[in-house]
């Protein structure tokens, strides 16, 4: 099974979260660090890199003697990647998002498809987890590339854990839509509802089971449970607010060490997850027959 | 010559718009005749992305020799650029104002864009 840990408001704790999952579990699990304009899992982790990987992605390159200017690949194009002005074609590779269509359009063979770096992976491993972190490089604008590059080497048939970048765009969907599960990782601020809500409404359009975790639960987490109790969202953990973490977390420390106590909660969260995707399972099939 | 001018209104006396590629429309004026057409730029109102580029295409496909305009990013300038179109900005004035300015050659063609990109 591949668990999402996302979140709609960033620095709620989902790189705490996926840390403390992949560590209190025993068996051998995967953590992924999708989170790639700011990969942080490493410092919790502390993996033994066994080696690094390259990311690419394919950008078209024009032949200009080739080139009759006809314009296809222009027309093709749905991103403004390519254009063309009489004989003069020109490519913006920050646009494209390698589909290939203008490699395939082009009548007269014009144009090839060309590898960009677009990132590097971290491959280790620390006792019983796989860690694999993924990193864009410095002045590239999309991000989804490099964490379908992570997603690979989720595992087959054990537990991944997907440590997925902030918010609910592109990068959020594309990490969170290769899991079979997710939890929203929160904290009961205003904002934190807010970003909340509008992550719960994008991962009901994927159809992705989930639950809920507050982060620094006080007081005030009312709105977040009244909001779940409403909606019939699973409130799967809370992890109370607690100077003891913020002071594991700036040294880098897990924070299963200073919270022992939540061993069991963070153990139960994969097999709530699972049943709420036999859950679904289920469902399915029933509206089926 | 043929300018494209920038601008949301329909004439003379509107004000140039400061948007290159997300701009309502052009007039199109022509310098020796001294008249103008319009030309709506709807369609990239709206776009994702590529808006100036998109926009840049057209006006090199409609053979226009400068443009004039409030703001003008990398991707587009580097658009017309490649297609010999010069770019001035004159930004808060009219249309009519800019083009005199043009005629009298105030205006100083820009060598680069004046402003950001904008990312996906």
């Amino acid at each position: 099974m591949k668990i999402a840990i996302a979140s709609g408001k960033g620095g709620t704790g989902k790189t705490t979260i996926s840390c403390a999952l992949a560590l209190a579990i025993s068996d051998e699990v995967t953590l992924l660090d999708c989170d790639v304009e700011e990969p942080n899992s490493h410092f919790f982790i502390q993996p033994e890199i066994e080696r690094l990987e390259k990311t690419f992605s394919l950008v078209p390159e024009v032949d200009a003697e080739k080139c009759s200017g006809c314009g296809e690949c222009g027309r093709v194009c749905q991103f403004s990647a390519i254009i063309s002005m009489g004989k003069k074609t020109m490519v913006f590779n920050e646009l494209c998002h390698s589909c290939g269509a203008c490699v395939r359009i082009c009548p007269e063979g014009a144009i090839k498809e060309v590898q960009k770096k677009t990132g590097l992976l971290t491959i280790g491993k620390k006792d019983h987890i796989r860690f694999v972190s993924g990193r864009l490089d410095v002045g590239q604008a999309m991000s989804p590339p490099v964490i379908r590059e992570t997603l690979k080497y989720a595992s087959k048939d054990g537990l991944t854990i997907v440590d997925c970048p902030p918010g609910t765009s592109c990068p959020y969907v594309t990490a969170v839509k290769s899991c079979d599960a997710a939890l929203l990782v929160t904290e009961p601020t205003p904002f934190g509802l807010h970003d909340l809500k509008l992550a719960v409404e994008t991962i009901r359009e994927l159809g992705i089971p989930f639950g809920v975790a507050v982060n620094r639960a006080n007081g005030e987490q009312n709105r977040i449970s009244e909001y779940c109790e409403a909606e019939g969202i699973p409130l799967l953990l809370q992890i109370p607010e607690d100077r003891r973490v913020a002071v594991a977390y700036s040294r880098g420390q897990a924070l299963n060490k200073v919270m022992p106590e939540l061993h069991e909660t963070l153990l139960s969260i994969p097999v709530q997850l699972q049943s709420l995707t036999e859950e679904r399972k289920v469902r399915e099939q029933e509206a089926l027959v | 010559m043929k300018i494209a001018i920038t601008t949301a209104g329909h004439d003379l006396d509107a004000l140039v718009d400061t948007r290159f590629g997300r701009a309502p429309r052009f007039l199109i004026y022509f310098t020796e005749r001294g008249i103008f057409t319009s030309k709506e730029n709807t369609q990239n109102l709206n776009a994702a992305q590529g808006a100036g580029i998109q926009t840049a295409t057209h006006l090199a496909n409609e053979q226009v020799d400068a443009v004039i305009t409030g703001n003008c990013g990398p991707k587009a300038y580097a658009v017309l650029d490649a297609a010999q179109i010069k770019v001035y900005t004159c930004p808060g004035c009219t249309v009519g104002d800019a083009i005199e300015k043009f005629k009298r050659g105030e205006l100083n063609a820009a060598e680069g864009a004046n402003v950001e990109g904008h990312w996906v």
